[in-house]
């Protein structure tokens, strides 16, 4: 697809011979499209981060860069640099190793309940670390099944956190990998083994290299997010690790040592651009020079021993890491104190139990319409975003697209911080506005929203634009009859992950929600927060329900799919 | 409005329009529908919050287990005229920091809950401006900590407590402990978990507690004991309690296994009330020979916007219709003398004695060096 834009963009040349101007309007056009998606970053990104940074090494109107090596001279910190480090990689290389049969099987094999399935396992993605830690402890905890079973306990071990990075981020690699495996000419493949290649041999020289990038760049986004992990290390890990994140938490939350934060967030921020900038390149290489069918027809059902052992065995990894903990937290909602009930889901709808002032059933709404906010904020700036992205991409381009990531890689509390310190004066009086949430959620959902979009506007053939301007239509109308309705499916597809990603946000939520308009994550935490039966099950109850209504809207989101490229997640 | 605005400018942007001058447009109308937006938000901005020149509106910052009934909190409401906003920021320990750094434009008018472990922190730093509150003379005087400057003002105190399974030790047979030097007895071996003392605060509270009673020098040997007798230490309140202690609710269902735990004296009451039906007896004990005591404060805020709201909120913080409402609500002990205890209080809770306490400023001397040793000490 990229291959047709470029042969467009040289016979515009030779039509007409302007190609100065023409890219300096491009720059222009560029530039106005990025306008509003800057400025949304520079004042509730930038802004705040730069703020709470400098307020750790700006002191007495003197930059103090000399804390960065003294604070990297600790051993304690140093300590915790490289178990961030090392554990990001041993993460990332199990759940490569846990998910690429499973992107295979969801890629190329058909079998009943697959749509379903997708969704199921994308359901961990969304959720809040508070609720998965929990649930994951129901399985490799103590009195968890593997402990019941063969009497294993891996709580408070570096595998429970591993296990727990893989159970977070299958989806990642199935969906990446996954999305382009299905896409991939099955074709060529077929004739590498008629040319007399084995069939490893085929797969070797063929398949490979070409989903070689978006392994790199799925393995590069489980990196990033567990290199930056920070509720999973808390609950699962015990006190005795401790990651990057955790460790800017602690100091700026529980010691109030700001330089110290401001060094970390600093280190972090230099890891995390220096994954991104790889991510982006990995991206580049995927986007060009590849033959990609539609997915539909790929897909066939699984055929010989070998196939179905793979089927069988991707099943019962799926089982035992996804389904089983997620089901762990249904049963325990249902069993209320006089057995199998919904004991728990009535008491959601009364106000005594004093968690909060509003009944927490509240929440569900309160989620809902948060995340819808957050929704149309991030669909306008990455949909934005995108638009200026698809334009033929100059190093300032690139470098916007691993800006717009780079709130992914940043810690919750340094945001919610910079929020509480900058926003604090009109025109941007903010803090005590309930807007500040779906903003903040926003700024989580905006990467996904441009990674979905971007491949979909870039593969739309541009000449279609242009014979609808030659035939006389005016911008507006070849946008909304040709742009449209292409994209229209990936809009909603950006939409509904935006969505789904808003309601389980909880890091920076959790910082600025009101304790009268609590979301869904924050009134689980809250409840985990006090003693006694009642409020435990509510908050399992709780956590049901977002997990139902994560798995609808991701349900949903499968409906759509079908047959089109729509993106990286 | 400023949405349709903006889709508008990407179409026609997108297009290889026919002038250089529609491009001008283009970003101009960028540039206008970034105003509108900011705008818009700023809008929404004001007219949501606290507006500090309403003086018939009072802010009450605190962390998130501040509760109050809703007929106490409309009856403060309907005395004095002041509308009541509650802003919950966070735990104890985020919501005195935000405060701190917040403090030149504070969120609000009145802070509580900054306790005896973090009280110097807020003092240092200026957070507070002097107030006597009303009938300052029937608060305990134990807890009158800040000399004649009124920068704070107590409100309530509780105390952190190894709590214990009563089933688990009537079906061994074994006495439960009593007193720190108990729990390292080989009766108990593998038998307590503790909090991090570096992110929880009953953690913290309970090696306050052992600091006081076997001083600078003596805490760090008793915790080597500790550690020898096996005690588990995970990272928050929530962990130690609904997963691990086998006496809770959460922690029975979780098939919790250390039949000790560090939480609160108030914990039992706690376990009852939220208990289906409710139980004769809690079915969890105190140690109270365990335990340190931790006092809540409140204060003006320095830069707040309705001082005289905020003085009015102080009085009724230590009122006798908010003392008595508090132990249901937050499971905390009144401090004003003479306030009536509710019955679940005085039949499943346990009055303790002689809690080990510690002066603020000691505290704040001493808490990062003991919990960089003691982390190093145990955790390592």
């Amino acid at each position: 697809m990229d291959l047709a834009r470029t042969e467009v963009d040289k016979s515009a040349e030779a039509v007409a011979p302007r190609s100065r101007t023409r890219s300096r309007r491009g720059s222009a056009a560029r530039l106005g499209l990025m306008a509003l998606p800057v400025a949304f970053f520079a004042v509730f990104f930038a802004y705040p981060v730069t703020a709470i940074v400098a307020r750790g090494l700006h002191v007495d109107g003197v930059w103090r860069f000399g804390r960065i090596t003294e604070v990297l001279g600790q051993s304690d910190i140093r300590h915790v640099l490289w178990f961030t480090t090392w554990q990001a990689l041993a993460s990332t290389a199990l759940t490569l190793l846990i998910a690429l049969p499973g992107a295979y099987v969801f890629a190329r094999l058909d079998f009943p309940g697959k749509q379903v399935l997708r969704a199921v396992v994308t359901v961990p993605f969304v959720l809040p670390t508070v609720v998965v830690g929990t649930a994951f402890l129901a399985l490799i905890g103590r009195g968890g099944l593997f402990d019941e079973l063969w009497g294993v306990r891996l709580d408070t071990t570096v595998w429970a956190i591993l296990l727990a990075h893989v159970f977070f981020n299958y989806a990642v690699v199935v969906r990446t990998v996954g999305g382009l495996w299905s896409q991939l000419d099955p074709r060529q493949e077929e004739a590498a083994r008629m040319l007399g290649a084995s069939r490893l041999t085929a797969w070797r020289t063929v398949t490979l290299p070409a989903l070689g990038p978006a392994v790199a760049a799925a393995a590069l986004m489980v990196f990033l997010f567990t290199f930056t992990s920070f509720g999973v290390v808390q609950i699962l890990g015990g006190p005795a690790y401790s990651t990057l994140e955790v460790e800017i938490y602690r100091q700026t939350a529980q010691l109030l040592d700001l330089p110290t934060a401001a060094v970390l967030t600093l280190v972090q921020f230099a890891a995390v651009g220096l994954i991104l900038a790889v991510h982006a390149w990995t991206v580049r290489r995927r986007e060009s020079a590849l033959k990609l069918v539609d997915a539909v027809g790929v897909a066939r059902r699984p055929r010989g021993a070998g196939q179905w052992t793979l089927l069988g065995l991707v099943m019962a990894t799926v089982a035992v890491l996804i389904l089983l903990p997620l089901g762990v937290l249904v049963q325990r909602s249902l069993a209320g104190p006089d057995g199998v009930g919904l004991a728990y889901y009535r008491e959601l709808t009364s106000a005594d139990g004093g968690a909060f002032l509003v009944p927490p059933i509240e929440a569900i709404g309160n989620s809902l319409r948060y995340a819808l906010v957050a929704t149309v904020i991030a669909v306008v700036i990455g949909g934005l975003a995108a638009a200026a992205l698809t334009r033929r991409a100059g190093r300032l381009v690139r470098g916007f697209d691993a800006l717009l990531m780079l709130p992914l890689g940043v810690s919750a509390v340094t945001v919610g911080f910079g929020f509480l310190i900058t926003l604090d004066e009109p025109p941007l009086d903010l803090r005590a506005t309930w807007m500040l949430v779906p903003l903040a959620q926003a700024l989580v959902g905006v990467p996904f929203v441009v990674r979905t979009m971007l491949p979909v506007l870039r593969a739309v053939d541009g000449r279609l634009r242009e014979a609808a301007a030659v035939l006389g239509a005016s911008p507006l109308r070849v946008w909304r009859e040709v742009d449209l309705p292409m994209v229209r499916r990936a809009l909603l597809i950006a939409a509904g992950f935006a969505f789904a990603v808003s309601l389980g946000e909880f890091g920076a939520t959790v910082f600025i929600a009101r304790p009268d308009n609590p979301t869904l994550p924050v009134a689980v935490a809250r409840l985990l927060g006090r003693a006694g039966d009642l409020n435990y099950g509510q908050a399992m109850a709780l956590s049901t329900i977002l997990m139902v209504v994560c798995a609808v809207s991701l349900l949903l989101l499968e409906r759509l799919r079908a047959d089109r490229t729509t993106g990286e997640f | 409005m400023s949405t349709t605005r903006t889709t508008r400018t990407t179409s026609r942007s997108r297009q290889s329009g026919k002038s250089g001058r529609n491009r001008g447009r283009n970003v101009v109308a960028a540039a206008v529908a970034v105003g509108l937006g900011v705008c818009a938000l700023s809008a929404c901005g004001s007219g949501g919050g606290s507006d500090k020149a309403d003086a018939k509106k009072v802010t009450l910052v605190t962390h998130d287990s501040f509760n109050v009934s809703k007929d106490v909190l409309k009856d403060f409401e309907k005395r004095s005229g002041y509308q009541v906003t509650i802003l919950k920021d966070g735990d104890a320990g985020a919501a005195v920091n935000k405060a701190i750094l917040s403090k030149d434009n504070p969120q609000g008018d009145v802070f509580f809950g900054v306790d005896n472990t973090l009280l110097s922190r807020a003092l240092d730093n200026g957070l507070f401006q002097p107030y006597e509150v009303k009938g300052a003379d029937g608060i305990d005087a134990r807890y009158r900590v800040d000399g004649g400057k009124h920068r704070v003002t107590p409100v309530d105190s509780g105390d952190i407590c190894v709590n214990y399974d009563k089933k688990y030790f009537a079906d061994k047979k074994l006495a439960p402990p009593k007193s720190f030097d108990d729990l390292v007895k080989p009766a108990y071996k593998d038998l307590l978990v503790t909090e991090n003392a570096s992110t929880s605060s009953p953690g913290l509270g309970f090696l306050l507690g052992t600091a006081a009673k076997y001083g600078d020098q003596g805490w760090a040997g008793y915790w080597k004991k500790l550690k020898a007798n096996g005690v588990k230490v995970v990272d928050g309140w929530e962990q130690a309690y609904n997963e691990e202690f086998s006496g809770s609710a959460g922690g029975k269902k979780a098939k919790g296994d250390r039949p000790l735990v560090v939480s609160y004296a108030s914990s039992p009451p706690v376990e009852v009330l939220y208990a289906e039906p409710q139980p004769e007896e809690a079915p969890t004990g105190v140690a109270t020979g365990t335990c340190f005591r931790q006092v809540e404060y409140a204060g003006l805020l320095g830069n707040a916007g309705n001082t005289k709201g905020g003085k009015a909120l102080l009085d009724f913080l230590v009122g006798k219709e908010f003392q008595a409402d508090m132990p249901l609500q937050m499971f905390v002990n009144p401090v004003v003398k003479g306030t009536k205890l509710p019955e679940l209080f005085t039949e499943h809770g346990v009055t303790v004695d002689e809690p080990q306490t510690m002066d603020p400023k000691k505290i704040a001397d001493n808490r990062e060096p003991w919990i960089k040793s003691w982390t190093s000490l145990v955790l390592k």
